[in-house]
């Protein structure tokens, strides 16, 4: 049986990353991902993960040796966050667009300029249409337990893409957390060995990467499209699976007492958890509020996000990231365009809030609610409206 | 069959073989590791480089090549030349690529999850992909000393985007990007020296090589694979469409370049330099200029300059290798 230890998230995301028997890891420091690869070069060191750790020189080499490693039939593993994301950016493309499960932790960090170190999620946001499978995670448990999920999701010979497991960076990575850390035997099972069908192989020569010309190359992307699409219902699966060994269940969109709610908040990450303390708050004054937290931010959970808004009044969304000059959160855009040709659908209001880790509290949430309220009830001359910020 | 199949033994002195360059198609292996088909253009040396470089690899090799033009005239869906394993991603990080792919066999063997196997990873770019944006990544796996080896295919410019300057371009060269005009000669900086940069890392074998010698060319090669721990060879390739050259004077003018000692042949093994061909007397580099367009614009005074510039640098590098 499992045992819960008080660990930070950063270090138990190696120990699950070594759990995974992972054979590469190439990466790169950047804040604040560094303990996950500080301490997965201390498990290699000290002999306890047999694998090869290439400290390479930037974060475009560490996901470009992903790339060389997994094309070999290696299981392969990085990490990175903000600027480091930014500059692997065209690199994600090829990862999958060849079919190369790499997969990745990504501690959000918040774009220069000015520079911050700090959480906001417009990093995840410019990676958005890489082509990967991208889950946020809410907890620290949530990270380990989408970790293990990750290798078992992208090697999945349905699927064979690349998946992100995004924390938010300082609030969850640097948190120290009573995790349930699973035993070997049970990972063992969970994450079957990874069989590339055909990796670079002297025996049996392939070419990989060869260019398309216009002919053939909307046919390479329409097939990775429904690729990903179709990766949905593998990721159910495994989840469900998940659910069945180690009792703790996920699903694309959590609600929190959200099934009666007039009034829906909805977020991604971290603020999730902070959120469920306001929304607390408000049901005891018998407010009619609740909370959805969207989970798998890539393949978009369409079904699943109709259904969980469909008997709110108001839908209030939070971003954490900015569209310079478009309509919106980019989260908020997204849901919008959902529920654009439903018959029924509730009212939506945007808001952005938590940039470069400015701290939410629930008084604060409880103020966005309120504030969403007020907006749906009298309308607002701005598109959305940007939280706690002095103007 | 040997790697390196070569039907004159390598007892045989390299400037006596080299005499027999004109027969290399029947004294080196049958065997064809690019397929014909391929898209280079007429008379491009690269072309030929890459098929004598394949051919002293043989068949246990893993080729990593970044965009440029060997990647786009060997791969086009649903074609390929490759008849070895290839991969391509993308511009600037074929050493990071091969480094993820030489650690991962060494990794993925140990662990027995694949056979245990004598496999070489070869790294197969353009001066752009090499000398400019792959700079960086190259850097990174020569500092690590992953076992591979880098073969970098020089035909001094962005030629498959049609002849854009790069720091490999020599100076005075009319490039698309770096144009002789009314107050330009063209391209104002010299070129880069990027073995010597490459050997600045400490890694234990640097060479130059050019198709015009073929042998010599399959011999570093062959060395260069053999060698424990990260090898680099310089390839000069001649380009006709890029330095506006007759297609049929590819290998002559391959040649001139060595013979005028503007691009000498040499080797560095574990930090000793040597030289590979013996010069008695230099030709004055004019005899390599004027055979090209990109250079025939050039004065007596800018030519003058390049002699005095080549002479030095000769004279830098005989001391290295006294």
């Amino acid at each position: 049986m499992a045992k819960r230890v008080g660990i930070e998230v950063s270090q138990a995301i190696a120990e699950a990353v070594k759990m995974a028997n992972v054979d590469v890891v190439a990466a790169y420091p950047i804040t604040p991902q560094t303990h996950i690869v500080e301490h997965l070069a201390q498990l290699v060191a000290d002999g306890e993960l047999d694998a090869a750790y290439i400290p390479v020189e930037s974060e475009h080499s560490a996901m470009s040796a992903c790339l060389g490693a997994s094309a070999v039939g290696a299981r392969t593993f990085t990490a990175t966050a903000g600027q480091g994301l930014e500059l692997m950016h065209e690199v994600l493309y090829v990862a999958s667009s060849m079919r190369l499960p790499v997969v990745m932790t990504v501690a959000n960090r918040a774009l220069s300029a000015p520079l911050s170190v700090w959480c906001d999620h417009s990093d995840a946001m410019a990676i958005r249409d890489t082509g990967w499978i991208q889950i946020f995670a809410e907890n620290g448990q949530e990270v380990i337990d989408e970790v293990l999920c990750a290798f078992r999701i992208a090697e999945d010979q349905r699927v064979l893409l690349p998946v992100i497991v995004y924390l938010d960076g300082f609030l969850l990575s640097h948190m120290i957390e009573p995790i349930y850390m699973p035993e070997q035997d049970e990972v063992d099972k969970f994450i079957p060995p990874y069989q590339h069908l055909l990796p670079l192989n002297p025996d049996k020569p392939v070419t990989m990467g060869a260019f398309a010309p216009p002919f053939i190359y909307s046919e390479t992307k329409k097939a990775q499209e429904v690729n990903l699409t179709a990766a949905k219902e593998v990721i159910l699966q495994c989840w469900d699976e998940f659910g069945n060994i180690f009792q703790r269940h996920y699903s694309p969109v959590d609600c929190y007492r959200a099934e009666d709610a007039t009034v829906l908040l909805l977020t991604m990450g971290s603020f999730g958890e902070t959120a469920t303390v306001a929304i607390d708050k408000m049901r005891n004054e018998c407010r009619n509020v609740g909370l959805v937290n969207l989970r798998l931010w890539r393949p978009f959970p369409f079904a699943e996000i109709r259904q969980a808004v469909s008997k709110a009044e108001v839908l209030i969304i939070l971003d954490r990231a900015l569209s310079f000059g478009g309509p919106a959160g980019p989260v908020c855009s997204e849901i919008k365009a959902a529920l654009y040709n439903e018959d029924k659908k509730p009212k939506v209001i945007s808001f952005v809030g938590g940039l470069g880790g400015r701290d939410i509290t629930p008084d604060g949430f409880e103020q966005i609610i309120n504030r969403g309220i007020e907006i749906s009830q009298t309308g607002s001359k701005q598109e959305y409206e940007m939280y706690g910020v002095r103007e | 069959m040997e790697k390196n199949a070569i039907y004159i033994p390598r007892v045989v002195p390299r400037r006596i073989r080299e005499k027999y360059a004109v027969q290399a198609p029947q004294l080196v292996t049958k065997e064809e590791y690019l397929a014909s088909g391929h898209r280079f253009c007429i008379g491009c040396g690269e072309a030929l480089a890459v098929r004598l470089a394949c051919k002293a690899l043989g068949r246990n090799s893993i080729i990593v090549s970044p965009t440029g033009c060997t990647e786009i005239s060997t791969s086009l869906i649903p074609y390929t030349s490759w008849c070895l394993p290839w991969i391509h991603t993308l511009f600037e990080n074929s050493a990071a690529v091969a480094s993820g792919v030489e650690a991962g066999l060494k990794v993925m063997m140990r662990k027995g999850k694949r056979p245990a196997q004598d496999i070489d990873v070869i790294v197969m770019a353009g001066d752009g992909g090499t000398c400019d944006i792959g700079l960086q990544a190259l850097s990174g796996a020569l500092e690590r000393g992953h076992n591979f080896l880098y073969i970098c295919f020089d035909n001094e410019a962005y030629m498959n985007t049609g002849i854009q300057r790069s720091s490999a371009t020599p100076f005075g060269a009319s490039t698309t990007t770096s144009p002789a005009g009314k107050v330009s000669i063209g391209q104002v900086t010299w070129k880069k020296n990027m073995p010597a940069i490459v050997a600045a890392h400490d890694i234990p074998y640097v060479a130059t090589a050019s198709p015009s010698y073929p042998f010599d060319l399959m011999d570093k090669v062959a060395k260069g694979v053999a060698t424990k721990g990260p090898a680099y060879i310089h390839i000069l390739s001649v380009c006709p469409t890029g330095w506006r050259s007759a297609t049929d004077l590819t290998v002559r003018i391959g040649s001139l370049a060595v013979e005028t000692g503007i691009f000498p042949l040499y080797e560095i093994e574990n930090g000793k330099y040597k030289l590979s061909l013996d010069l008695p007397q230099r030709r004055p580099v004019i005899d390599y200029l004027k055979l090209q367009g990109r250079l025939r614009h050039l004065s007596e005074e800018t030519v003058k300059q390049i002699q005095q510039r080549v002479d030095k640098e000769y004279a830098k590098l005989m001391e290295k290798v006294a």
